[in-house]
């Protein structure tokens, strides 16, 4: 293929995935938007149940309420194209001021677990898959296997009861330990912070460690049945070089590809994390908003969700287009 | 011919079926279906079987609350698996509780079947932009994780419903919310077969004597979808009964008035600082078998239905 065609072909394809992204992004909003609108009486949620008529209708006015619902929805769009989702109905603070306080903590449970399951799962994947027959491996794929049916929050409570309630080595909630460096509120750097972050992060990449486990394993087995490895081998290459430089590495592009998709499932499932582990992060504020009908940070958190997800498929999307040269000629 | 026919009586020819042939052999299948049956029959008897009525306040006495299992110190015989906090029976709870977390399973999931095998069908047998809408809105709704996706949607459910409603409704709210999360599975396995199905000459043979489009699709294509939409029924039975949980652990969904397995959990949650480990730890295992075989049953299933779904 020209190289110039296939530029073309790049473009157009990217054209129209963000096409597609921006449809969605349309179609959320408006559901965010709409929530505004449709749940509850933003006036009351402001003044409370004691306001004069004269001080509703002022309210009204001041938040433009009475306007055409098109004009409405134009201004909606604007402030949170500005990042600006108004000021929580509960806290009574800009909703992305909130949001920016709490994702450091997110960010940092899903970092971690991210480096769990990828570590975890590619060792023991690696394992696994050359130790076919031991019965350690036959063992790790059982418990594996009942790692993926159990429900998140059970396996969170479980591990709280083993480790802070009846073994008292970790904490069982909260996120001790918090500095500050440079704006970033870390709890990565003290003890105690890594003492809280671990039953967490463990609980939030059981999942994602399994999927990665058995995908490093089944790519494993198939590598290392492929011609190149039998000849690496023969050539009497030493077990280690054959298992890590030569099948590992040609496992690692659909790995990787799982991992990118998943970090979006992380950040979904940190919501019931967060919430056993009373971790103080996104999606306990999500969960606690949804408690109170906080409507600007359920829209937002909704937005915002929506969001990470579109870019993350477009990213492995045009990433497989890149990678895949099938994709490639599929479009031509 | 007429040995033949003797031999195969309608019992025989049962048992050569495929399908029970392949239960028959499988001893996973049987016991998982032992046990969801069990279960399934237990819970729906539970005002007959179990041995109190947590419901029924003559019936609880605060004196017997926080008491361990019988067969612990401390424990009385007259509560096999302890009380709670309240002094109910917790194995009576966990009956009644396990029959609305099973009620409210098969309800999602019938809705979620409803909706996407409607959607589905009709996709694949107009195509076109019709499908290009219907199947791109379950794309989309595929990409976020479908818990989120129920949380999101009881969230924005429990939120329209006026304060003093939510709690009786709460559970419609619920089925609703994963009915809603579950229907892309059904839209694009239901799509699938029928674009099969469309292609075939029976179907071109029914156009072509002028029945109706929609006798084609509900006397002779949607029957040809079944097989495949059981699969994901069974599977999607596990994941909604999961999903029911999470939402009630989380405080989203069944209330503690008339709680499920989830709510049992979440209500016990609070008292294993205590050391009181019982109150969850039951409802817990409860669930975790219930899921288990369920999700059990589903393999095997996917496995004899649909060799190609593997």
């Amino acid at each position: 293929m020209a190289p110039l065609l296939l530029a073309g072909l790049m473009f157009y394809f990217i054209i129209n995935r963000l096409a597609q992204a921006l449809l969605v992004m349309a179609v959320v909003s408006a559901i965010s938007f709409s929530l505004f609108n449709f749940v509850g009486d933003p006036v009351n949620n402001m003044v409370g149940q004691d306001a004069t008529r004269e001080q509703r209708v002022e309210i009204r006015q001041q938040l433009g309420l009475d306007d055409p619902i098109l004009v409405q929805y134009q201004r909606f769009m604007l402030n949170v194209a500005q990042g600006d989702f108004g000021l929580s109905y509960r806290i009574k603070q800009p909703v992305s001021q909130l949001i920016l306080e709490k994702l450091p903590a997110t960010l940092e449970l899903v970092f971690a677990s991210a480096v769990i399951a990828v570590f975890l799962g590619i060792v023991l994947g690696v394992f696994t898959g050359i130790r076919r027959y031991s019965w350690v491996s036959k063992t790790i794929m059982s418990v594996s296997l009942i790692g993926v049916s159990l429900p998140t929050f059970i396996i969170g409570i479980g591990l709280i009861y083993l480790f802070a309630v009846y073994l008292r080595w970790l904490p069982s909630s909260g996120r001790a330990g918090v500095i500050e460096i440079g704006g970033w509120k870390t709890s990565l750097l003290t003890v105690d912070g890594w003492r809280s972050i671990i039953l967490p992060a463990v609980t939030l990449s059981l999942f994602q460690l399994t999927m990665i486990l058995r995908l490093v394993r089944a790519e494993m087995l198939e590598v290392m049945r492929s011609d190149y490895i039998k000849f690496a081998k023969a050539r009497g290459l030493a077990n280690r070089a054959i298992h890590f430089g030569h099948a590992l590495r040609n496992t690692l592009v659909p790995v990787i590809t799982i991992i990118g998709l998943n970090i979006g499932g992380l950040i979904a499932y940190s919501v019931i994390t967060e919430t056993v582990f009373q971790w103080p992060g996104t999606g306990l504020m999500f969960i606690q908003a949804v408690d109170f009908v906080d409507v600007p940070i359920m829209a937002a958190y909704l937005i915002f969700v929506a969001l990470l997800f579109v870019v993350i498929n477009l990213i492995v999307d045009i990433l497989y287009f890149v990678v895949d040269p099938r994709i490639r000629r599929g479009g031509s | 011919m007429g040995k033949i026919n003797q031999k195969s009586s309608r019992w025989q020819r049962f048992l050569d079926n495929d399908i029970v042939y392949s239960f028959l052999t499988t001893p996973g299948a049987m016991i998982a279906a032992t046990i969801t049956l069990i279960a399934i029959t237990a819970t729906f008897a539970a005002p007959l079987i179990a041995p109190y009525n947590p419901f029924d306040p003559a019936q609880i006495s605060l004196w017997d609350g926080k008491l361990p299992p019988a067969w612990t110190d401390g424990g009385s015989s007259a509560y096999l698996l302890g009380t709670d906090n309240q002094g109910r029976d917790m194995l009576s709870t966990i009956l009644y509780g396990g029959r609305i977390s099973i009620l409210v399973g098969i309800a999602a999931v019938f809705l979620g079947m409803l909706l996407g095998v409607t959607l589905g069908v009709i996709s694949g047998y107009f195509g076109g932009l019709t499908d290009t809408i219907i199947m791109r809105i379950a794309d989309v709704q595929l990409t976020i994780p479908g818990i989120l996706v129920a949380i999101l949607i009881n969230g924005i459910g429990r939120a329209t419903l006026p304060l003093e409603l939510r709690e009786e409704f709460a559970i419609y709210v619920v089925i609703v919310a994963i009915g809603l999360t579950d229907w892309p599975q059904f839209a694009r396995v239901a799509r699938g077969a029928t674009l099969v199905e469309a292609e075939k000459e029976y179907v071109q043979a029914a156009k072509l004597i002028g029945l109706p489009k929609f006798t084609i699709i509900l006397r002779h294509i949607l029957p040809n979808t079944l097989r495949p939409v059981l699969v994901i029924a069974t599977i999607g039975l596990a994941l909604a009964i999961i999903a029911e949980a999470t939402l009630s652990f989380l405080g989203q969904g069944i209330p503690p008035t008339t709680p499920s397995l989830g709510t049992l959990i979440r209500v016990g949650n609070e008292f294993l600082f205590s050391g009181l480990w019982w109150i969850t730890f039951f409802p817990a295992i409860a669930l975790i078998i219930l899921v288990f075989s369920v999700n059990l049953l589903g393999d095997w299933m996917r496995d004899a239905l649909n060799p190609k779904l593997r």
